[in-house]
């Protein structure tokens, strides 16, 4: 699904990554760790295509096919989608108009905006103008409710579980669940898993510091980026155990062998 | 650019026209219609058209709503002593000058004491012929404990290039009265307009403007101010305004809050797509408690200039005003934001645009809304 060769990024004359080599499979979910400032937001909007972000080396491959290059919005219509962890605010443009745009150029371009607002509990806020006030719990409920939407092949997902509390982390757990199982916005009962990863086959990529996410998802594998690089390889439970207990000071010392 | 006009250009005089009101309506229907105007009347609860230089449909449909062409209500109320250039000051410019030599007409608005239209006012001051001078002089009065919503449309046809419009708004707003007042300009290119409206608030009183000026025009000058004298008074303006390339539009507003307990918000949203905008903003507080908040938000699309001049005084202490003001283009985050969902960036732009343009916290009626979209949506288009 994607592949990131030698990937090094410059933010104006910053370099932020230097050098990174990762690949996610179909159907694969990725966990990102790091500490703050490492790279991480940086590294899902290069992925995504922003300005601002200078691919100075290497390359981005999605799908087969070479994307460094590419605007935004076409790795959009191939299947990439990102939950913003900070998104703007747009005046004017309210939520349900906006899910709708989401919509088309997806698979299923005939989505019930209110069917799944009541599934992200956002029923209330689709008249409001995207983001405008939104809490950050809200944010994430918004961001989830656009990639229903969307539904890409290649999630990206930045602190699903930042800033939300208790009761809304279930749900947002099994939104982005179902997200990555490819069925969207309903589990089907019907359909065997097997048969399932078949019809769509759909890879994420997640960052968290807390992990609480990892109770809610079937993560593959993970790493910790650390100064724009990648280290420390391992099953994403292993790794977070490891940073609680000792910190992110190991991950230096692997970095350095 | 100069704002002076020459104004021997124009034809004050001998424009009338005779014209018969279905005619006239049939011939000038799209013009009518996005002037805001619902011909057959449907949900307005009267009309007044004026044409040119000579009023030509004067109807009220309820009673408690009076309406009248202000030269029938100046002969039958005795020259309107309490009213007739009292809001306005005759000797503000040479524009109140002239206007005040030669009335063609204009509406005389009254909803008596307690009555509460449900449906809007509507109508329109259109000019039809090339180079004719217009010069009208409305008045509204909403008595105590009353409500109205007036919908005015200006506008050319089509063919007029060039034109005058000159009119005087005085409103006078008693004590709990509510008045929404919606403006609609859709000028010609070459047509100059130099409004002066003044209002005056007394206690608990309500007023709400809402000015949209999206197509072409030579100059409009403008500058509403409204007098808040009555504890409790509320005024708020809403204003958005298109510059295409060749326009010059200086429009702002001004609230002066002189009563305890009153609050006025200016609310303008401006594109240039290559014209200039001058969009002063000024509120002034004398007495306490008063709040007041001024946002100005432009657009630079293309070339073309944005001057935003929000000016606050406040002259006792314990006045609380406010204002934010910013120019410049579409958030590259904006545009990149709905990119990542699949729009492409003149997509991303436009809705972006529309989203700015938005007309919702007007709270207009339906049909009006749909003109206005309609006129976004081809203005749009030439944006880009
Ligand atoms: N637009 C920008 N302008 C300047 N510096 C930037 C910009 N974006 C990122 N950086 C810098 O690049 C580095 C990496 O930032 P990034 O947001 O990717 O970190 P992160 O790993 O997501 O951190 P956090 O866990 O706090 O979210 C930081 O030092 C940050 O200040
Ligand atoms: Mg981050």
């Amino acid at each position: 699904m994607l592949v990131i060769e030698d990937l090094h990024v410059k933010v104006g004359d910053r370099e932020v990554l230097k050098g990174l080599n990762l690949e996610i499979k179909s159907g694969e979910t990725f966990i990102l760790f790091g500490p703050n400032g490492s790279g991480k937001t940086s590294l899902l909007m290069t992925l995504m295509g922003f300005s601002g972000y200078k691919v100075v080396k290497g390359k981005i491959i999605f799908k087969g096919k070479d994307i460094t290059n590419l605007p935004v919005y076409e790795r959009a219509r191939m299947g990439i989608g990102m939950s913003f962890q900070r998104p703007p605010t747009i005046h004017g443009l309210k939520t349900r108009d906006l899910v709708q745009m989401c919509a088309k150029y997806a698979q299923n371009k005939e989505i019930d905006v209110l069917n799944l607002a009541k599934k992200v509990n956002f029923l209330d806020f689709l008249d409001r103008d995207i983001n405008s006030g939104f809490s950050g719990g809200e944010i994430k409920r918004s961001e989830l409710l656009q990639l229903m939407a969307q539904q890409p092949d290649l999630l990206l997902f930045d602190e699903p579980e930042s800033g939300v509390d208790l009761e809304n982390m279930a749900l947002i757990g099994k939104i982005v669940k179902n997200l990555l199982r490819g069925n969207g916005e309903s589990p089907r009962p019907d359909v065997p898993m097997k048969e399932l990863k078949k019809i769509r086959q759909v890879s994420g990529l997640i960052i968290t510091h807390t992990g609480y996410i990892l109770d809610y998802v079937n993560a593959d594998r993970g790493q910790v980026l650390m100064n724009g690089q990648l280290c420390c390889e391992g099953r994403p439970r292993d790794i977070l155990e490891h940073i609680s207990k000792f910190g992110y000071k190991e991950c230096v010392r692997c970095l350095n062998k | 650019m100069s704002e002076q006009i020459k104004i021997d250009r124009f034809k004050l005089e001998g424009m009338e026209v005779e014209q018969d009101l279905q005619q006239f309506v049939s011939k000038y229907k799209e013009e009518l219609e996005m002037a805001g105007i619902v011909v057959n009347e449907l949900e307005r609860s009267g009309t007044y058209l004026h044409l040119n230089q000579n009023p030509l449909q004067c109807k009220s449909h309820q009673s408690g709503l009076e309406i009248l062409d202000i030269k029938d209500a100046l002969s039958k109320y005795d020259g309107l002593p309490d009213y007739y250039w009292k809001a306005v000051d005759k000797n503000k410019d040479e524009y109140t000058k002239l206007a005040a030599s030669k009335v063609h007409g204009g509406y005389f608005i009254r909803v008596s004491k307690n009555v509460k239209i449900k449906d809007p006012v509507q109508s329109c001051l259109f000019i039809k012929d090339e180079n004719v001078g217009q010069s009208v002089h409305n008045i509204v009065v909403v008595e105590e404990g009353a409500e109205v919503h007036i919908i005015t449309g200006c506008a050319t046809s089509h063919k007029v290039k060039s034109a005058l419009h000159l009119g005087i708004s005085e409103f006078f707003l008693k004590k709990g009265a509510k008045l929404t007042f919606t403006m609609v300009h859709n000028w010609g290119e070459q047509v100059e307009v130099r409004p002066r409206t003044v209002g005056i608030l007394e206690q608990d009183a309500v007023f709400q403007s809402n000015y949209i000026l999206l197509k072409p025009v030579k100059i409009v000058q403008s500058f509403p101010v409204v007098y808040l004298n009555g504890s409790g008074a509320v005024a708020r303006f809403n204003s958005i305004l298109v510059a295409t390339p060749g326009s010059y539009i200086n429009s702002g507003n001004k609230i002066v809050l002189n009563a305890p307990n009153t609050r006025g918000e200016i609310i303008s949203r401006a594109i240039t797509t290559g014209g200039e905008i001058i969009a002063p903003g000024v509120i002034e507080a004398n007495n306490v408690p008063a709040k007041g908040h001024l946002e100005c938000k432009g657009l630079i699309l293309n070339d073309g200039v944005i001057h935003a001049i929000p000016e606050l005084k406040g002259t006792r202490s314990g006045v609380e005003l406010s204002h934010e003001a910013a120019v410049g283009k579409i958030a590259q985050e904006e545009i990149e934001y709905l990119m990542a969902r699949g729009l492409d960036e003149d997509e991303a732009t436009s809705t972006i645009v529309r989203g700015f343009m938005n007309v919702d916290i007007m709270g207009l009626p339906l049909k009006l809304k749909q003109a206005i979209d309609k006129i976004i949506a081809e203005t749009e288009k030439d944006m880009f």
